[in-house]
């Protein structure tokens, strides 16, 4: 597996899988996501009848589900004859990833799957099969920071952004094997994969320590308190350590991040200013995409004047 | 004691004493504050056992209580009650009294997944969390939280379509949770939002609210699904020593 992992693939043509937020609440993530891809000349095929992965609530009903929820998208891109799938949201990269760890690993996850893969009618998925990657690696690896400073011509320059991952990109570590190996790799303890890109298109990324801490996504509505605080930390930590934008890769992170920064003003009179951009929104602007086509009307904490300030869009 | 955990010395285990002399000494003032000898009789022996087989427990023996969780916690930083390895301590221990002080709390795990890094000995005290969490329901010592109602409300929309729509998994969520639909916070962020929308982007929510996203080909995959969980669920009711089925 870990060799058929190493060998060099086009990423030109990848299938796509958007997951349920990007047809929901991260909808500017979903369109910015395909904007970008088609300026780069990149082509994106979504995976075919696709299912909910299990997010991060179908694990707590049962976890070998959550796997054959997810081993279900990797079958439905097997029978489209693609090898690789790009998912840009962290929750269902996560479960891909983890479905691929689980299959080759657990053995109630491998029977699981195959009992419920065989009474739905489809065949089950067999690890090594498809390899999951993340709409970051898939940026990088298929277009690279030379030509993206080419493309882009140094647009964001002066702008300056915290990049934030959020816990799902690089946690646990055991269900992401291409992470920490040196060199060109991703680091699961200070990931940069977000900073070169954006530092490719002239941004000035700002040293921000929370780059993996936790907004409390996965409670953003059942402990609406505990999220509005750790989420009131994010922000505040990062205009502390001078940025205008926090870029972001997750809808979950970006939507609770948007929310929590209205209900702290709202109900604790906590304001904050910094403002909260998918990293494709800003690759698109920096692109010469207008604001419309990258949706930044759908951004709650509207950005619409500062980017317009700063000439982009 | 690593000052984090402070919280463990509870207020009804210290007494104080304006002048308390002890075989001679004069142990008075500031200094007679102890923590009071207690004998523990009432272990719960199966505790560990029950908790190890509900899903996420299973590796809960292996703990060599560092402390590594705790110290690592999202919620642990803005609660320092919520301590994962003191509730491993706890439940190993078989200490279920002590563990029912803070059963209000467990369920409070964000599943950030820092423990589960920073854990020397492949605990996952994440999944840990979950089922202990769990097993307080089942057992029936705490309510359904409103992470489990959410969780069910969610899980039931994936079986019934393949894929959820947001608002039908927050209304009900909401409704189950007897809040109002939608909070007054969120009432009010979301017409803002309308304001600025475009008509045919509103158009589109409409139309996912009223006919809801489904997965084509999802079939008979929501009835392989359920009866699996079914089973899964008999099984662990029955190693809790459960005899009524559990509401999945």
């Amino acid at each position: 597996m870990a060799k058929d992992m190493e060998r060099p693939k086009s990423l030109k043509q990848v299938a796509y899988y958007p997951g349920c937020a990007l047809e929901g609440t991260g909808h500017a993530y979903n369109r910015s996501t395909k904007a970008v891809g088609k300026a780069l000349g990149l082509d994106l095929v979504e995976v075919k009848d696709w299912n909910c992965c299990g997010a991060m609530e179908v694990k707590n009903i049962d976890p070998q589900v959550q796997t054959y929820l997810s081993a279900r998208n990797l079958a439905k891109t097997e029978e489209m004859g693609f090898d690789v799938v790009m998912a840009p949201c962290n929750g269902c990269y996560h479960n891909l990833k983890k479905a691929e760890y689980d299959l080759a690993h657990n053995r109630q996850a491998v029977e699981a799957n195959a009992r419920i893969a065989g009474k739905a009618g489809h065949h089950a998925y067999q690890p090594g099969g498809v390899e999951t990657i993340h709409a970051l690696d898939w940026i990088k690896r298929a277009v690279g920071e030379e030509e993206l400073a080419r493309r882009t011509a140094g647009k964001l320059k002066g702008m300056k952004i915290a990049n934030y991952y959020g816990c799902m990109y690089t946690r646990p570590r055991h269900i992401f094997p291409q992470n920490d190996r040196g060199g060109e790799s991703e680091s699961s303890y200070k990931p940069h994969f977000m900073d070169d890109l954006l530092a490719a298109a002239g941004a000035e990324n700002v040293d921000f320590p929370l780059k993996t801490a936790c907004c409390g996504g996965a409670h953003a509505m059942s402990d609406a308190d505990t999220s509005t605080e750790l989420v009131l930390n994010i922000l505040t930590t990062a205009e502390a350590c001078g940025a205008e934008v926090i870029a972001t890769e997750c809808p979950t992170c970006h939507t609770s991040l948007e929310i929590h920064q209205l209900r702290a003003e709202k109900l604790l009179g906590r304001k904050t200013t910094v403002k909260i951009l998918y990293f494709t929104q800003l690759l698109g602007l920096a692109l010469g995409l207008s604001q419309r086509k990258v949706g930044v009307q759908e951004n709650m904490a509207d950005p619409r004047g500062y980017l317009k300030a700063r000439g982009l869009g | 004691m690593p000052i984090h955990e402070k919280t463990l010395i509870r207020p009804e285990n210290l007494v104080t004493h304006e002048s308390l002399v002890i075989d001679g000494m004069d142990v008075s003032g500031h200094w007679s504050t102890f923590i009071k000898p207690r004998t523990i009789t009432d272990y719960n022996e199966a505790m560990q056992e029950e908790i190890s087989a509900l899903p996420g427990g299973e590796n809960i023996h292996r703990c060599w209580q560092c402390g590594s969780c705790t110290n690592a916690c999202t919620i642990n930083a803005v609660n320092p009650e919520f301590n994962p390895r003191y509730w491993i301590y706890l439940i190993r221990q078989g200490l279920e009294e002590e563990l029912l002080r803070d059963k209000e709390i467990i369920w409070q795990c964000v599943s950030c997944n820092r423990c589960t890094y920073a854990c020397p000995r492949d605990v996952v005290p994440e999944a840990v969390m979950k089922a202990t969490a769990h097993w307080l329901e089942l057992k029936g010592h705490t309510g359904e939280s409103p992470s489990s109602v959410f969780d069910r409300g969610f899980t039931d929309n994936v079986l019934a379509s393949g894929k959820i729509e947001e608002g039908h998994v927050l209304r009900i969520f909401f409704w189950r949770t007897g809040q109002p639909l939608a909070p007054p916070w969120l009432r009010d962020l979301i017409l803002g939002l309308a304001k600025k929308l475009p008509v045919f982007y509103l158009f589109n929510l409409l139309w996912t609210a009223v006919f809801r996203p489904r997965t084509r080909d999802w079939g008979k995959t929501g009835a392989a699904i359920e009866e699996y969980v079914r089973e899964r669920h008999a099984e662990q009711a029955a190693a809790l020593g459960l005899s009524g089925e559990r509401r999945h």
